[in-house]
């Protein structure tokens, strides 16, 4: 059963009793919350994911409630909310209302401490044809404004922050979560597609005003599907700049991709020969761009390695 | 959440075949817990079991073993590093638990996660030690003065050590238990009974002195959250030492020399409870003449029984917090004369609230 079949009452009771099993591909996430707005945002956002009901075996434990505060005053005055982890606090309690981002970033937190059956790189993730594009880059590249755009226009949504890579047969796993937008990108992704499915924005958190895209139905069916990467591209967003894509030696960018990589130090061997083999099959480029439209018809006209 | 999955896990490794998956649940979330999920994993490949379980939960183990070996490797990689540094003190290099184990290749060693190496070194040597290893690039992390002051004149080791370009932590041991307390072995002895291990100038504990070392942990290590680790370990090394004829003898008479009797008695009165280990029936016989009390071993048998416990990872039962609270108090009270004990609590608390 998807989420967005179960009734707003059996959401907010199965999320508040015991926690609701999010089936979101390569890992089950257990959420547990009593706060009636984040279960209103969760359905928004994770309307096209299935329920797991494989019988009560998760992978992370997302519990977000309210801190006690002193004399319980805090319910009903300046309400916060905080994250449990199993073995985690990530955050300070924080306005209720950014209940959504910390919801998301814990998750990404879990995945990137605890999901070392991945060689897992800071990157967005698309496929098209059968073969992934793998976007890396630090905040502020643009790489999470670049996927929503290309999710939203034919290519598949691997993921706007992980690329899972098997070290078994370096191949991609898809995780396609909610895509995190800041700031202007918000306005700009609305202006691409009107009727995308956004969070409310958050004002203030510590990345600026933040909105959540609904990750298009068509690659939440197909978490099962994973792709050889092809292109390894590091994005650069520059105002009112030519767009200019530029090859990188293979070296040069696996030192570059390393560098990205949430677990490569810790995984040792198994991170070198993975990543060496992925830089093998891979093209990979520098990219600059200043509009989607461009970023599209290039990145869609890249050739096979 | 149920403790006994973990505890079964541990002690029947071939029951992990038939769990539902909540059970898995629950039990990897303890396991990563108390630091074992690399144990477990070891166990569940061992047992021939991997190829039963949810694959969900076998990717996460297979992962985990790798991760062990990953670390292994690192550990391997420090210990020459230190072998080479230490080499113009002319001192064999006695490494300690988890370390020791993995040099030894003992069973102990299979699947358990451990980022620090241990030493022992002659007090003597101490100096010479430390002064070698901060000329090879070694750092002391910053402490406090009264830190500073409290590991060199009241702990058994050094203020803990790192390579600013490695990230495992080193514990340069003089001793076994701090010199302030009851209960005072002599190093030497445990010095002098070393043995060789593959590895140039590396030595390790004689099996019994090995078990009373990881019985005294067990007991007078102040955090309990990670004790059915150490439990698992010293099950392992009972099982594969017990297997010599005289060993049952030969460990009673170390604990006698080194005067650990008690902790011995304890720790394996707790490991055969908790995780059936049979005890040699020599060793047995001889430390039950250092049993305390008959209500003081009940107390202790619930106390530690009650800390061990894994509980929810996110919310320890309040009976599981109160008994380590406990247990934390007996273990200061063990480390230092009343005197010391009260100032250096003045201190912590004081020091606290001024932070606060």
């Amino acid at each position: 059963m998807k989420l967005g079949a179960l009734s707003a009452s059996e959401l907010t009771s199965r999320l508040a009793r015991g926690g609701l099993d999010v089936d979101t591909g390569p890992f089950v996430v257990r959420v547990e919350t009593e706060i009636p707005a984040l279960a209103e945002e969760l359905r928004l956002l994770y309307q096209d994911f299935p329920v797991d009901e494989g019988g009560g075996l998760a992978d992370f434990h997302v519990s977000v409630r309210r801190p006690a505060g002193p004399l319980g005053l805090r319910r009903w005055w300046r309400q916060q909310a905080m994250v449990y982890l199993d073995d985690a606090r990530p955050f300070e309690p924080l306005p209720i209302d950014m209940a959504v981002p910390m919801l998301e970033w814990s998750i990404n937190w879990c995945a990137a401490t605890q999901a070392n059956q991945y060689v897992m790189i800071h990157a967005a993730v698309l496929e098209r044809d059968g073969r992934a594009l793998v976007l890396p880059g630090v905040t502020g590249a643009g790489k999470s404004t670049l996927c929503a755009g290309l999710a939203l226009r034919g290519w598949r949504l691997f993921s706007d922050e992980f690329a899972l890579i098997r070290p078994a047969d370096g191949q991609v796993d898809p995780w396609p979560r909610p895509i995190s937008l800041k700031n202007a990108s918000i306005e700009v992704i609305r202006r691409w597609a009107p009727d995308a499915g956004l969070s409310t924005p958050v004002p203030n958190t510590n990345k600026g005003t933040v909105a959540h895209l609904r990750p298009p139905a068509g690659s939440v069916a197909r978490t099962g599907e994973p792709a050889m990467p092809a292109w390894i591209v590091f994005p650069t967003f520059a105002r009112d700049a030519a767009p200019r894509l530029t090859r990188l030696p293979r070296a040069r960018a696996f030192f570059k991709l390393a560098d990205c990589s949430f677990n490569y130090e810790s995984l040792g061997l198994r991170g070198f020969t993975t990543l060496s083999r992925m830089i093998d099959g891979c093209d990979a480029y520098e990219f600059t761009y200043s509009s989607l439209e461009d970023a599209l018809s290039l990145l869609g006209a890249l050739p096979l390695p | 959440m149920d403790r006994a999955v973990l505890l079964r896990a541990l002690r029947e490794p071939a029951s992990m075949g038939g769990l539902a998956p909540a059970e898995w649940d629950v039990l990897l979330r303890q396991g990563r817990h108390v630091g074992a999920l690399g144990r477990l994993a070891a166990l569940a490949a061992g047992a021939g079991v991997l190829p039963a379980v949810p694959s969900r939960v076998r990717v996460r183990l297979e992962a985990a073993l790798e991760d062990v070996e990953q670390q292994h490797r690192l550990i391997r990689w420090e210990v020459i590093r230190l072998r080479r540094a230490l080499a113009g003190t002319g001192l064999p290099l006695v490494l300690l638990k988890g370390a020791a184990y993995l040099h030894a290749g003992l069973p102990a060693a299979r699947g358990r996660q451990f980022s620090d190496v241990d030493i022992l070194v002659p007090r003597a040597s101490l100096h010479e030690v430390e002064a070698a290893l901060l000329r090879e690039g070694w750092k002391m992390e910053a402490l406090s003065a009264y830190d500073e002051r409290y590991y060199r004149e009241w702990s058994h080791e050094l203020p803990p050590l790192a390579h600013p370009k490695r990230h495992v932590m080193l514990d340069v041991h003089h001793n076994i238990l701090p010199p302030t307390g009851r209960l005072r072995p002599d190093p030497r002895l445990l010095l002098e009974a070393a043995i060789p291990v593959t590895g140039d100038g590396l030595r390790v504990l004689g099996p019994a002195d090995m078990v009373v070392h990881s019985a005294c942990h067990l007991l007078q290590s102040g955090e309990h959250d990670k004790s059915l680790r150490d439990l698992g370990d010293l099950d392992a090394l009972l099982r594969h030492f017990s297997a010599a004829p005289r060993f049952g003898d030969e460990l009673a008479a170390r604990a006698a020399a080194l005067d650990l009797e008690r902790p011995l008695f304890y720790a394996l009165r707790f490991v055969a409870r908790l995780f059936g280990t049979p005890i040699p029936e020599a060793t047995a016989r001889a430390v039950r003449r250092a049993a305390p009390p008959a209500l003081v071993r009940a107390a202790m048998d619930r106390l530690f029984a009650a800390a061990v416990e894994p509980g929810p990872p996110q919310d320890p039962p309040r009976r599981t917090r109160l008994a380590r609270a406990i247990l934390t108090v007996r273990y200061h009270w063990l480390r230092m004369p009343p005197s010391l004990l009260a100032r250096h609590l003045a201190h912590k608390i004081g020091g606290r609230r001024g932070r606060g």
